[in-house]
């Protein structure tokens, strides 16, 4: 009658959730550190992809990107500094349904915990790493770090940081098994948004470096960047990041890339005369850990028991 | 005793077959040459035959040592006996040996008495190099100085009217001789080879029958003597396994579903039985990149609400410390296997020693109290492994269950555990947090709370290692970390208050205690059995919870003139030169149990590297007690 349907009916979500959900206690970094933007990026794709707050889990390690958790309003865990990736596979690894992001810096990530950033990549577990990139320790204040280019006075070097930088772009590039490496900057929010979405809805580890200003000990490392957008080298693909319209006035210095194509990410990884963003790698073929942790998570008790008598039948005298 | 017949028709017991109590066969050879195959078949058919069994490998600590080494001897002690045997035993009955230089090591470390019988390969007297021969008949000379019962064998040359290469096909060769001098039945000699070479071709299998055949016909006609040890009286189903894989076994029958692990020794045999079997009973072994990820992931697996599993040994220990502090300050449930080995550093890789107690205690930076539990036999290993998660989860922390070299290679028969099913981990609570509680809403008394799981609405938490408030807030308030350390430490007492205190061995009260934990339990039981056989007063007490400590201990100490800790772990002797009046340095349990009980308690250890036999420990009782007594 008169058109309608009998069966109609809205299709109401049971909960529905706004950005409220996901805050924590108020961030307590500096006035103008590049964490709050990413803080807020995170809030908004968990809103965006309406992730219930319990099963959202931040994991972080030690230092100011890592009390990233506590300003959030789901679990979380502040762990230890270097180690929040195990900790971040161990959580994944009987837990499919729990959606995981872990918060580390250069170095938490590219220092002390350098080892299992390499194997991390390569377990390929189902989560979004955000590397917090600012050159310097912070929280203990102004240390060198592995990204710290040479030159750059800090109090353990206080004459200029004498090693080479190290490329954490590049070098997650050529980890085994990298599936997801997507670059951006915590001053373009639109292509922070748009970097973080893509990294959750990939499956397997997505790996986004981040460049962060600190204003307390490095304001000046991205200066040239963002003062002049020339230098923003962006990279663009149907597979990529797309940029919003509204910036593409603004950064003109673009490139097509096909992020299947390594070769050339490598390459781009290593140019200095500019900082490249949008995703300079994807293949969501590559195996995923999570497959082999979580087999046999649908025994019952019952098959349980039986499985363990029938395996102790082996050593019986 | 037995009368059938096995195929052959041949009479199954001889006539000049001796009846024994027990007896401590031992097989020793270079590296790679399968005496612990041998040794382990042996020890498997007699336990199918009924009796008490326990077998300890003898490892040399690189893969490959070069041949006839005298640091490289590899091999295995099998004790068989009428009753539930409990340990390695003092010296060795009877020996085989494939040289003879594999031998000094052993009699180094008094395994062998006057009258062990020892059956030598002989080719070496007749070896192209002159050294060699020389070697030979002098260590044969030797040998027979002290007494032992040498018999120089052509083993090799038997074996190679089976292969080609007896090196390799002598160890089966030797059980058939085995079988023939204990009477075992042959036909269970067959079944196990067919399992130990399933893997294998027919041709292979086929060869070691034979060989096992013809060292069998090669024992007929060159070796007199016949034992029969009679069946332990035992009534309940058992298996036979060593401790590692009860402790793996016991990972399975808690319903852990994560071991996430470093590959070390001794711990990491396991981790091989349940990298081999966890998967039928839906469990996943992770091995971590390094012995710090094998814990963190075990910890991230435990924060989700699937208690994980870690197995290490010492120096995996040392990484994982800054995580047992985590787990400690943060309340995360896990379960930390640490088999011991000899340290400090790299140490004894592959040797027993009972010293990381100190360290599992006190390695965490400030104040981390932990439970630790020392399981003291196989049987034990497995069930302490339920006992741990049930803890873990309920005290809301790390459970340390302490084993060591000795219980992980050792192998015995014990009642199987008949699993129930709630044994196993309950499923993961996922309704929603209850409103109002808090993350940390400890229990003032007990210091117990319960804890929040991801995917509990309602529950959401910062998890956090720095010190924090009850709502888990990181706190910048001085009463807020006295407060948090204060509920932490509680749990141990609130876990102290349900235990019952420990069962005396022997006499409640006396002249001599000996205490002890772990792995030495079967040594100190017989010696103190001999020691009472004779009159003296002593007994034993042996402790399962090293933190909390059972309750009681101090009243019990206090029934006896002397108490002295037995252990395997350095302490400075008697007669070490130390300030005048200073104290020495003191085994590692009797520190913990003089600072306890503020009662002077001594202790005998040593670091060895070698199972705790029950004739030190008898010699011991007899320095300790007086003269006229021992006697």
């Amino acid at each position: 009658m008169f058109g309608l349907k009998t069966d109609w009916s809205l299709d109401i979500p049971s909960r529905y959730f706004i950005l409220e959900d996901y805050l924590g206690n108020e961030a307590r970094w500096c006035p103008g550190c590049g964490d709050h933007a990413v803080l807020t990026a995170v809030q908004r794709i968990c809103r965006d992809e309406q992730i219930p707050p319990e099963e959202t889990v931040v994991v972080s390690g030690i230092g100011c990107s890592s009390r990233f958790p506590h300003y959030m309003g789901t679990y979380g865990f502040h762990g230890l500094h270097g180690r929040a990736l195990p900790v971040a596979c161990g959580v994944k690894s009987r837990r499919p349904d729990l959606k995981v992001f872990v918060a580390t810096g250069d170095g938490d990530c590219c220092s002390i915990g350098a080892g299992h950033w390499i194997h991390a990549v390569r377990y390929n577990m189902d989560m979004v790493v955000l590397l917090f990139d600012n050159n310097i320790y912070g929280l203990t204040k102004k240390q060198t770090s592995p990204t710290s280019k040479p030159g750059l006075a800090t109090n353990t070097h206080p004459r200029g940081a004498w090693l080479p930088a190290l490329n954490p772009t590049a070098a997650t590039l050529g980890f085994t098994n990298v599936s997801f490496m997507a670059q951006t900057v915590d001053w373009i929010p639109a292509h922070l948004h748009a970097t973080l979405q893509a990294a959750y809805r990939h499956r397997g580890l997505s790996f986004v470096r981040i460049a962060q200003r600190c204003p307390q000990y490095t304001d000046k490392v991205f200066e040239e960047y963002v003062n002049n957008p020339d230098k923003i080298l962006v990279m663009q693909h149907d597979n990529g990041i797309p940029l919003d319209p509204a910036l593409d006035r603004f950064y003109k210095t673009r490139m097509s890339h096909d992020p299947a194509d390594i070769v050339q990410a490598t390459a781009i990884a290593h140019r200095e005369d500019v900082l490249p963003i949008g995703l300079f790698f994807w293949d969501p073929s590559r195996p995923c850990y999570d497959d082999f942790t979580q087999a046999g998570m649908d025994m019952t008790p019952e098959e349980k028991i039986r499985a363990l008598n029938e395996e102790m039948d082996r050593f019986a005298v | 005793m037995s009368q059938h017949t096995e195929p052959g028709g041949r009479p199954h017991a001889t006539p000049s077959a001796r009846t024994v109590s027990e007896h401590i066969v031992e097989i020793v050879s270079d590296s790679g040459q399968g005496a612990q195959k041998c040794g382990q078949s042996f020890s498997a058919i007699s336990a199918k035959m009924g009796n008490g069994v326990w077998t300890v490998e003898i490892i040399p600590a690189e893969i490959k040592p070069p041949a006839r080494s005298r640091a490289g001897a590899s091999g295995i002690r099998i004790r068989i006996g009428d009753r539930n045997i409990t340990n390695m035993g003092d010296e060795a009955d009877l020996v085989v040996a494939f040289n003879e230089q594999v031998l000094y090591g052993r009699i180094e470390q008094g395994a062998y008495r006057k009258g062990t019988i020892l059956l030598l390969e002989s080719k070496w007297a007749n070896d192209p190099d002159p050294a060699v021969q020389k070697a030979y008949t002098d260590a044969v000379a030797q040998f027979q100085g002290m007494g032992v019962d040498v018999r120089e064998l052509a083993m090799e040359e038997a074996c190679l009217e089976i292969t080609p290469n007896p090196r390799l096909g002598l160890n089966m060769f030797v059980l058939g001789m085995l079988c023939e001098i204990y009477q075992r039945d042959i036909e269970l000699a067959r079944e196990q080879i067919r399992f130990i070479f399933r893997h294998k071709s027919a041709k292979v299998v086929d060869m070691n029958l034979r060989l096992l055949d013809h060292g069998q016909t090669f024992a007929m006609h060159n070796i007199t003597e016949r034992y029969i040890v009679p069946k332990w009286d035992n009534d309940k189903p058992l298996i036979v396994m060593n401790g590692n894989e009860a402790m793996g076994l016991g990972v399975m029958c808690a319903g852990m579903e994560m071991v996430s692990m470093y590959p070390i020794t001794p711990a990491t045999s396991a981790s091989h039985y349940l990298a081999e079997v966890f998967y039928k009973i839906g469990g996943c072994v992770h091995q971590a990149e390094d012995e710090i990820a094998a814990i963190g992931f075990g910890i991230g697996a435990s924060y989700a609400g699937k208690t994980a599993c870690t197995i290490t040994s010492g120096p995996g220990l040392a990484l994982k410390t800054e995580f047992i502090g985590l787990a400690v300050m943060a309340e995360i449930p896990l379960v930390i296997g640490l088999v011991q080995r000899g340290g400090p550093s790299t140490g004894l890789p592959t040797k027993v020693e009972q010293g990381d107690l100190l360290a599992v205690l006190y390695g965490a930076p400030g104040d981390a109290p932990k439970i630790i539990i020392a399981p003291a036999t196989i049987e034990e290993t497995c069930h302490f492994m339920v006992t741990a998660r049930k803890l873990a989860e309920a005290f809301r922390g790390p459970v340390f269950v302490l084993t060591d070299a000795n219980l992980a290679t050792g192998v015995q028969p014990f009642p199987r555990p008949n699993v129930q099913p709630e044994w196993l981990s309950p499923p993961v609570d996922q309704s929603p947090w209850k409103e109002g509680v808090l993350p940390y809403d400890w229990d003032p008394e007990t210091g117990i709370s319960p804890r929040p799981i991801p995917g509990q609405a309602g529950g959401e938490y910062i998890l956090t290692g720095l010190a924090h408030t009850n709502r888990s807030w990181v706190a910048y308030d001085p009463a807020s970390n006295q407060y948090g350390c204060e509920m932490r430490s509680r749990k141990l007492a609130a876990l102290q208050r349900t235990l019952k205190p420990p069962v005396v061995y022997g006499d409640e009260e006396g002249e001599l205690l000996l205490v002890g934990w772990g792995s030495t339990l079967g040594s100190l039981h017989e010696a103190v059995d001999k020691a009472r056989a004779k009159g003296m007063k002593v007994s034993a007490l042996h402790l399962r919870f090293l933190s909390p400590m059972e309750p009681g201990l101090k009243a019990i100490f206090e029934r006896f003139q002397q108490v002295v800790t037995v252990e395997i772990n350095y302490s400075d002797s008697t007669r070490t030169p130390i300030l005048p009046g200073e104290p020495r340095r003191y085994a590692q349990l009797a520190s913990v149990l003089r600072t306890h009980t503020l009662m002077d308690i001594d202790c005998y250890s040593n670091v060895y590297g070698q199972p705790l036999r029950p004739g030190q420990v008898y010699e011991e009782i007899v320095r300790r007690l007086t003269p006229a007594q021992a006697k």
